[in-house]
Parts: structure tokens; sequence; C-alpha cells
């Protein structure tokens, strides 16, 4: 049986990095004694397949992970026992079967990412940032050059751009809210999007400037031209 | 804050954990981590290893005393371990104090700083961590306020190098006078006593040194004339501590989970300790004498527990020698019949190479993958009687005959170079000893091999240690050191199947240093500190061992290193660490160092008895002691 498992990240675990979470989830499965399946061969592995790297430093309220698993058991219980072995930083949402066939894989389905990115130190933006952010927001292009490994490309991110709004959160600091395009395909990172937002509106941001959560993965069950996007634990049910 | 950002306090800014190599060495939190209420316990004790993290969660001592620790309530133990160079330069560059990771308090606030001293090459790092926790370096300068610095580990047989800046010693195995140290501090405290009260309280328990308490007069050739204490509460011999019954006592259960892979990344079992064998350059042999078994009942119930708490996938036995431990075949079938089947490695280390292991490794392990080691340690069977380790050509060739016609074709050979009476024959034989090796590996016919063998020898040069027959010894200079290597190299390359064969040296320059620590008196302190002062750490590191540095280190200290290496000892010399009873006679050793030039072969404790002196213990193998078994209750039947 194909399981997803989506679970929150949060406080000191944040300086975990992806590989050791990889770990860190393996020998938590093992605690809480749920019954994985292994790969064959001499040195058997757990079937086990993250949807989406999260980069050090990031905090996190939708991650995922695919599991194949043996026995039945309560998706009400495994999440019990699960979060009964976490370490603090990191908390089990839920626990979900989903379609068996290859193309149901998180890491395949990924298609977009909701972000909220806030400042450490909100005096970094220029005074008019709401304005600069109105007229960022509506250029018909947002060029950029990203680095990638062959080299410097040029890109529009209009296009990857599914939403973006400025807000505030309750102490009246500024928090910028993003659906980006995520996965294999065209991945977009929070940080390009408020490099850019700085280019144009004529500041720089400094090392470490932001606080960069991740609220949600999603799939796209529509088409490029028109997405729709649930949320890769939807397509997963409780049993 | 946001809200995604609460949770556990951190000593260091975001800022700076993104700046540097693996911030998850500093995080604690990990998974059986202990933490307390400060305000609810009454002492604080903070262990250290003082090496990188990935080593020092390795290590099982500091488990088990953690765990020991912990267990009670009016105690909170934490770690800390050696920053890395690149927090280090953060640490003093911002005047941030060293923090013990649960907490991540200040280490200076701390009631005590323990230390575990498994290597000569971790002291300046011994330094590293008084001094970024703004502890003064030197023991009398501290004040009631400073913690009190403890230090303990194989290490600690002979503290003398490092006396000056520790206020205690610990001798001995961990888990038996500890808690009689904090009650008395606890005392010294609520009596409203000070540091010295506390000092002398601590000097009457047993297995303590308080370095401050002695002097040391010397000869004039340097060698040392008397060694007497000057405070009417210290002892005039420090015994050093066994633990009679090791099946009962603290073990831990939940063992600490670190997020980054550790250098053991696996539950380890600890089946025995101590050593039948008495090969005369082993430290350890000597040290942990006499050999304890824990029970096959106890050990069953803690790979259980063990490996549920942390999941794990693997467990490793861990002692000087898998092979004598009286149980082995019920445990190994045990651990493979309960775990074999759940994705759980099981790995088998100091194995001797036998009909047994072999079978077993080769349902534990892909053979065409793993390789078997041997350990012959010298090069020629005189040599090997010299030094009392038991293992012949035969048997070696024997072993490997076996495992290539199993499958195997990998081989990794142990030897010391530098051992007395060492000759050129012997070095040689290094290389002769590995061509048979390969011979025999090619004599299957072609169709039933696995392709070519692989055969590793590996020398290491030897360091005379406290406590062993070779005490005594002269240690080479690194110049013949490396001319010693340099001859088994040449003579590996002479012959037939040297493309079979691969030879690593150790390196020279940071044995010599090793042999300095290993046999110092207190007189070396002074180098080490400027060793430190000039930038030395991480000495065990070779990209971060300067040894320009330590050269000038010693000059300036005007200690003359020779002394402490290649001087020849006289069999009456007063020993820097001769105040310590270990237990094992210095009539014994000194006997075994006069049978070693004989080149006569000593029994093991299992064939005969030895008289070493560590029978007064009553435990273990020495005649007079009830094993472990009979003590469970005969689990065994
Ligand atoms: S007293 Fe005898 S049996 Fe005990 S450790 Fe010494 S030699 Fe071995």
């Amino acid at each position: 049986m194909k399981i997803r498992i989506k679970f929150r990240k949060y406080g000191v675990m944040k300086f975990i990095g992806h590989l050791d979470i990889m770990r860190y989830f393996q020998k938590a499965i093992r605690r809480a004694g749920i019954d994985i399946c292994y790969s064959a061969g001499f040195s058997p592995h757990m079937i086990m397949s993250f949807a989406s790297p999260l980069g050090v430093g990031l905090t996190s309220d939708g991650e995922y992970l695919d599991i194949e698993i043996g026995n039945e058991l309560s998706s009400a219980s495994a999440v019990h026992r699960l979060n009964a072995v976490m370490a603090e930083g990191v908390e089990v949402l839920s626990f979900r079967r989903i379609p068996d066939e290859k193309a149901s894989n998180a890491m395949s389905l990924v298609a977009a990412a909701d972000y909220e990115v806030r400042f450490r130190d909100p005096d970094v933006l220029p005074e008019n940032y709401a304005k600069a952010w109105d007229s960022f927001c509506s250029q018909d292009a947002i060029l950029i050059t990203k680095k990638t490994k062959k080299g410097e490309r040029e890109l529009d991110l209009k296009p990857l751009l599914y939403q973006a709004s400025l807000g505030q959160d309750a102490d009246g600091a500024p928090v910028i809210f993003l659906r980006l395009s995520s996965g294999s395909a065209d991945n977009v990172k929070p940080e390009l999007v408020l490099e850019a937002f700085g280019a144009h509106a004529g500041f720089s941001l400094p090392e470490f400037a932001l606080l960069i959560h991740r609220k949600e993965l999603y799939a796209n069950s529509g088409t490029t031209e028109e997405p729709h996007f649930v949320s890769l634990e939807a397509l997963g049910e409780e049993f | 804050m946001t809200k995604s950002d609460t949770g556990k306090k951190l000593a260091l800014s975001d800022e700076i954990l993104l700046s540097i190599d693996k911030p998850a060495r500093y995080l604690g939190n990990e998974i059986n981590a202990v933490y307390k209420d400060k305000d609810q316990v009454d002492v604080r004790f903070c262990m250290c290893f003082p090496d990188v993290y990935e080593i020092g969660m390795s290590h099982l001592g500091i488990q088990i005393l953690y765990d020991m620790f912990n267990q009670r309530e009016d105690v909170w133990c934490e770690r800390v371990y050696s920053p890395w160079v690149d927090l280090d330069r953060v640490l003093r560059e911002r005047r941030i104090p060293l923090f013990a990771l649960e907490s991540q308090d200040p280490v200076r606030d701390f009631d005590f700083l323990g230390i575990t001293l498994q290597y000569e090459m971790c002291y300046t790092n011994v330094l590293q961590v008084l001094d970024l926790s703004g502890i003064p370096l030197s023991a009398a300068e501290r004040t009631w306020e400073d913690p009190i610095v403890i230090g303990g580990g194989p290490c600690a047989v002979n503290p003398e190098p490092l006396a000056e800046f520790f206020d205690l010693f610990y001798i001995g195995e961990g888990e038996t006078s500890y808690f009689a140290l904090i009650d008395a501090y606890k005392e010294v405290r609520e009596t409203g006593g000070n540091r010295q009260e506390f000092l002398e309280r601590a000097a009457g328990i047993p297995g303590i040194y308080v370095p401050s308490f002695y002097e040391i007069s010397y000869h004039e050739d340097g060698t040392i004339a008397s060694m007497e204490p000057v405070n009417p509460h210290a002892p005039r011999k420090v015994e050093k501590q066994v633990v009679a019954d090791l099946t009962h006592t603290y073990y831990p259960k939940k063992p600490l989970v670190p997020f980054i892979k550790a250098t053991q990344d696996r539950v380890v079992l600890e089946i025995q300790r101590g050593c039948i064998r008495g090969c005369r350059f082993c430290q350890a042999g000597m040290l942990y004498r006499p050999t304890r078994e824990r029970s096959l009942k106890m050990l069953k119930e803690a790979a259980l527990q063990m490996l549920e708490s942390t999941g794990h996938e693997e467990i490793s036995l861990s002692s000087l020698s898998s092979s004598d431990y009286s149980q082995l075949p019920e445990l190994v079938n045990f651990l493979i019949d309960t775990f074999g089947n759940k994705g759980v490695n099981i790995s088998l280390p100091s194995l001797r190479i036998d009909a047994f292991s072999l079978d077993v490794m080769g349902k534990v392990q892909d053979v065409r993958k793993s390789s078997l080691t041997f350990a012959p340690e010298a090069g020629s069977q005189r040599l090997r009687d010299v030094i009392n380790k038991g293992l012949t050509e035969e048997v070696i060739l024997e072993g490997a005959g076996q495992a290539f016609e199993g499958g195997w074709s990998k081989v990794k050979l142990y030897f010391m170079l530098g051992l007395p009476t060492e000759t050129e024959e012997d070095q040689k034989g290094i290389a002769h000893l590995a061509e048979k090796i390969a011979r025999r590996y090619y004599e299957i016919p072609k169709e039933r091999r696995n392709g070519k063998c692989q055969i590793t020898v590996s020398t290491s040069f030897f360091v005379p240690k406290p406590f062993t027959p070779f005490q005594w010894a002269r240690m080479c200079t690194r110049e013949e050191f490396l001319e010693k290597a340099h001859t088994v190299n040449a003579e590996i390359k002479e012959q037939l199947n040297r493309k079979s064969i691969r030879y690593n040296w150790h390196e020279a320059d940071v044995t010599v240093l090793e042999g300095i620590f290993a046999r110092g008196d207190r007189r070396v302190a002074k180098a080490l500190r400027l060793a430190y002062e000039k930038g030395c750490l991480f000495d065990s590191w070779t990209e971060h061992f300067h040894n320009e540095l330590w050269l000038a280190a010693f000059e300036e200290a005007g200690v003359d290193t020779d002394f402490y290496t290649t001087r020849k000892r006289e069999l009456g010399e007063v020993f820097p660490w001769d105040f310590i009873d270990i237990g094992v006679t210095r009539k014994f050793l000194q006997r075994e160092w006069e049978r070693a030039h004989e080149g006569k072969v000593t029994p093991n404790c299992l064939a005969g008895c030895q008289g070493c002196g560590a029978a007064r213990w009553h435990t273990g193998v020495c005649p007079g002691s009830t094993p472990a078994d009979i003590q469970e209750g005969g689990e065994q039947a």
C-alpha cells in the first residue's frame, strides 16, 4: 500500500538539511514500528521518496514523503505513533493512502508551492515598498537572468508566478505571499522573486535577509494553460 | 519572531548557523537527548569529547555516562564537543562563550566540566574547550565560580602532561565513583564550603586524583626523584576503578541519535571489557584487566531496546577481541535470527578469521564487497613472539585460504613498525606475508576466483604506552620510522604480486608527538600551551596538523623531546604514572618486558592465570571470581 506522509518542519530543525531529514525519517519509521517495505537485493533500503527538498534555513507546513507499507494500520494511529518518536521541530500532519500507479509519485507531481516570505529586518525595504510591489507585480514580464549549471539564461518569471500578494503580520511587519511554479520543470525559488523585486525597486537584499516559510505543495490537475492546483495531501485519503 | 521560528532556544544566531558547516553539530535536540529544568536540579554536569561532533557522538563511553548521570534526578548532564575551526573563529571574533548543546547555556555556568581523554592528539582541543568557555586554563587560577574540570578516559592513566589544566582526574571506569563525587560536591556546596574543601573531599574518593595535591622533584638527569602528596587528604596511590559486574550496571537503553551522520551511525553493543590476550604493546589490554563479560541475556535485551529506541539500521558488537566472548555463537545467531530479515545490518569487527566467523560473515555481509581483516602486528614469527601476539602465519594463511574459497577477495593487514628488537628482516617479513596471502589467492583456479585480489597493508608506528610491558622501550625517531616504511614499500614493489598489494603508512610526525605526551610528565605542559597559543588545534586531522608550530613550541618551552621518546629508560626509573595503581603490577610488566627480550610467549588468561595482579578484584576471567551468567541465575541452560 502506498502512503503519503505530510509533515511540518519548524524551530531548530530548519537547520537540518534534506539528506539528513531523509535519514531522520528512516530511523523514525523504524522507531515507530511502521511496517515499511524494502527494496530487494543484498543491502535493501526503504522504499521512500520525498516530494521536494527544502533548503537549510527554511521552515515548512507542507512537506511530503511517500512510502510503501505492508500491514494495515489506521491513519490516525500511524500519525500518533510517528509523532510519539519525533524530535521537536518535526510534526507529522497526515498519513494517507494514495493510488498505486507510478504517476502518483509525489516528486513527479509537484507543480507549485506556496511560500510566505518575511524580512529578518524589515528596514531593508525602501519606504515606498508597497507601491513598488504593486508596480513590480503589474509588469507584463519579469525578466531575470537565472544561473544554471550550464551558464546563465534569461527567464520570464511572470508566467511562473501564479499568485503574489503583500500583506502584514499581526505586528504590522510585511509578509509576502507567493505561489510559485515548482518541481522538476520550472522550479522557482522565492529568493529569486525577491531579488527581482529588489532590482525593480532599487534595493538589494543582504545575506540572510529573508525568513522563508513553505506553506504547501501542489499538483496540477488542470492543464498548463489553465492550471488547477490541489495539495499533495488532498490526493490521498485517510484510512 | 514568527510562529514557525519558535522552539528551543539557541546560543547561535541564524546568520551564524547558516554560514558555518553542518549547523546540526551545535543544536542539541537529538533523539534521546535529555532535557531537564535547570532550576530543578542541584548539579549541572557538562560532558565533553574534545573533538568534532561526529567523532564525539560516536563514543560509547560518553553515552554510558550521559545516561548514568541523567538517571539521577538531581543531576542534569549535557554535552559539548570541540567547535570545528569555522565556528571556533566566529566564537573568538564575536566573544560568544562556548555552550552546552541541550540548554545552550555557557559551559562556564556548569558545576562540572568532564573531559574524556581518548587520544593524546586531542590535547590542544582540551585547551580550546577551556579557553572558549572562558575558564582559566590553569587549575590554579580557577575560583569556586568556575566549573570543576575533571578528566577521564584511557589517557588519564598518565594525566601528568595535563595536570596543570585539570582540577581532578578520574582514573578508571566511570561507572563506579562518579556518584560519590557528585554527593561530596553537593554536600560541600550545601554546607557553604569552598573549592579547596571540595578538592580535599574528592581526594578521598577512590579513583579520584587531585594533581595540585602532589609535588614532583627531579634528578639531575631529568628523571623523577619523587612524587609526594603535599595535602593530608591526598593518598600516595590512586587506585584505578573497575566495574565488578558488567551485567548489572549502567548501559544506555536509549542512546543519542544525531541528525548528521556520525562516525558510528549504529547501535554499539559492548559485549565485554578487557582482553585475555596480553599483547605486550597494547595499553587497553592492560588497563581493562580483568576481562569481564556481559551476560548473554543482558546483551539480547539491550540489543532489542537500543534498536527500538534509536531506529538505527545497524548494530555492531564492540570489544577488544570479540572471538573470545564465551557465548559469541549464541549471541550472533540471536542477532541474525531476530534482525536479519528486518533490514538491520550486523557488523562484527575484531573477529578472528576461522570457520565460524567466515560462516556468520557470509550471512551478514556481501562477501564480494567486504574484506577480511588480520592484525598480525609484526612481520615475522620471531617478532610476533616478542610482542606476544599469538597469531601465526599458518593460521593467517589457513583463514585467508578458506575465505578465498568462500568468495572473498579483499584482505586488510595491520602491522606496527618500530617495535622493540625489530630488524630489517622483520620489516621485510610484512611484505613477504602479504605476498604469501596473494599467492594463496591465485592458487584458486581462475574460473572460481572473483577477479584480482586486493590486499591492503597498513602500518602504524609503534608508540610505547604507560602500563604496558613496553613502557620501558625506546621509541624510534621520525627518520627511523620513515626508513622502515620505505623498506617495506621497496620490498613490496620487488614482489611478483605487487599489483595486488597496496601499502599505506601512518604519518611519522604526529606519532612522535603522541609518544611525547603518552609518556610525558608535567614539564611538557608548557609546550602544549605554547603550541595551542600558536594555533595548533585538531592535531589528529592531517589537514590541521602543523608540525612546525609544535617544533617551535618545544624549542621555546625548552623541552627536549628525545628525553620522552628515544631515551633508554632504566628498569628502576620512576615513571610519571607510577602513582596510579592500575591493578596490573609493575613486577608483572617487568617480567613481560624481560620475556619479550627472550622471545618467550606468555599464555592468555584463559589458558592459565599469569598472576598479573588484577585478580584482586575477584571478577571476570580471574581465578576465584563468579562468571556473569551464574550471577544472572543460570539463564543460559
Ligand atoms: S590475574 Fe590472571 S586471569 Fe586475571 S587478568 Fe591477570 S593474568 Fe589474567
